[in-house]
């Protein structure tokens, strides 16, 4: 039995592809100048991840080990430009901001990793289960270090986020700070290792803090144990 | 024989690469032409929404992209798209290429047919965000200020920046962006000069249908 909890966890934080695994750190660094834009990228990668993990836990038994690297590779290029295109096609003001990038999804290791580590040796359910995690999570990394460099660099929050959702979605753009004269640096690719740096010491704090309740929290049985023999 | 000891022998994995690869390949043909033509779509309502931008709309009534010439420019070779107004030409648009100080700015020049600019826009650059960027328009007015502007407004001595000694402002910070555009739009303004006889000819006549392709010249991608 399949423990999907722990795939949750594993993709959504504890082995996060960017906080944790520091997967995936040239398309992070070079779209998530807003929020938006690590949205789109997120989303394209968790397809093409999905995609990619589907189509390899289904034929995994025929592939002989000696020509999986290859047959991963092909996989997953042509879904990235299947993606492309569908976003040139459909998608064409999209594809203006992020098209540049759309083609380096085919060089995240991280989907590599997940054919080569999860879906070539699991049940295609598990593998639709494992992506989705995995591109949840990776999906809101880059729209966390997408937005601390929006907020910093340009005072806003999702703008042009209805290039991406449509319309109905524009009401997610906000002015954070009106009038704000921008700070440069959080914009420019400096700013997406700065960004990185800060979100990593609070994720390492957060764990930090869990583990030590959890400790405080194995000792507490012992002292209520104790007790009743007062 | 069973998949496992198949799995090992070179035919099998020849066979089995190949077969992928047939098949990726084939579904790839499949999206490119399925593809094509929203994609054409999509770049040529580009295009038009770029000229909407840089000619008024009481100035032309046609498709410009139905209206397209080609000519050798002293930089190599340029498409150029005819605007006119119930048969009469009224504006010549064309795109330019100037070196900004991070690599080429793409942007689109509409110059009418008495030679005053109609409106110039920024299409594609990699100027510095927050100085050079404020070449957008969306960022700045300052490429609107074109409009209206000749070879005899100002004279084409005063066609610099004010730094340089001319008429047309930099920007705090950044000058080679401004002074690349300033020289890159009377750049266009010479050549339209020297070639408006060719420029302003009709491509076609009312009512002549030719092949145009929509892959414009200096707006296609970058890579």
């Amino acid at each position: 039995m399949t423990d999907y909890r722990r795939l949750a966890q594993d993709g959504l934080w504890s082995n996060n592809m960017v906080f944790a695994q520091m997967l995936a750190l040239c398309p992070v660094m070079a779209v998530t100048s807003t929020a938006t834009n690590g949205l789109g990228m997120g989303l394209a990668t968790l397809f093409v991840l999905l995609g990619a993990n589907m189509i390899i836990s289904t034929i995994r038994h025929f592939i002989s080990p000696a020509i999986r690297i290859p047959v991963y590779i092909v996989i997953i290029a042509t879904l990235v430009t299947l993606t492309d295109m569908l976003i040139n096609a459909f998608a064409y003001e999209l594809y203006k901001v992020l098209g540049l990038f759309i083609a380096l999804i085919v060089v995240n290791c991280a989907i590599l990793g997940r054919a080569e580590a999860f879906a070539s040796r699991n049940t295609l359910w598990d593998s639709i289960v494992d992506s989705l995690m995995m591109g949840i999570g990776l999906t809101w990394a880059l729209v966390m270090i997408g937005g601390v460099r929006e907020v910093i660099g340009s005072g806003t929050l999702f703008a042009n986020a209805h290039l991406l959702l449509g319309a109905p979605f524009a009401f997610l753009e906000i002015t954070v700070i009106p009038d704000y004269r921008g700070f440069l640096i959080m914009v420019l690719p400096p700013g997406g290792f700065i960004a990185v740096g800060f979100l990593l010491v609070a994720k390492r704090w957060i764990d930090r803090r869990g583990e030590q309740r959890q400790r405080r929290l194995a000792s507490e049985p012992d002292s209520q144990q104790h007790q009743p023999s007062h | 024989m069973n998949l496992a000891l198949m799995r090992e022998r070179l035919e099998y994995q020849s066979l089995l690469l190949g077969l992928v690869v047939m098949v990726t390949c084939a579904l790839l043909a499949v999206a490119y032409q399925w593809t094509r033509e929203p994609i054409q779509q999509a770049l040529a309502n580009d295009m038009r929404q770029s000229f909407s931008q840089v000619l008024p709309e009481h100035l032309y009534d046609n498709d410009l992209l139905d209206y397209a010439g080609q000519i050798e420019a002293p930089w190599g070779h340029l498409t150029y798209y005819q605007a006119s107004l119930a048969g009469d030409i009224s504006a010549v648009v064309f795109p330019m290429q100037a070196s900004g100080y991070a690599g080429k700015i793409d942007m689109l020049v509409a110059i009418k047919a008495n030679g005053e600019l109609s409106g110039v826009r920024v299409l594609v650059h990699q100027e510095t965000p927050g100085l050079g960027d404020k070449i957008e328009v969306a960022r700045d007015p300052w490429i609107t200020y074109f409009t209206g502007k000749s070879l005899h407004n100002p004279l084409p001595t005063s066609w610099a920046v004010k730094k340089d000694g001319g008429e047309f402002d930099q920007f705090t910070g950044a000058t080679i962006t401004p002074r690349a555009i300033v020289a890159e739009i009377k750049r266009a303004l010479l050549f339209f000069e020297a070639e408006q006889a060719t420029l302003l000819y009709p491509v076609k006549l009312p009512g002549e249908t030719i092949g145009v392709t929509t892959q414009m010249q200096g707006v296609e991608k970058h890579d």
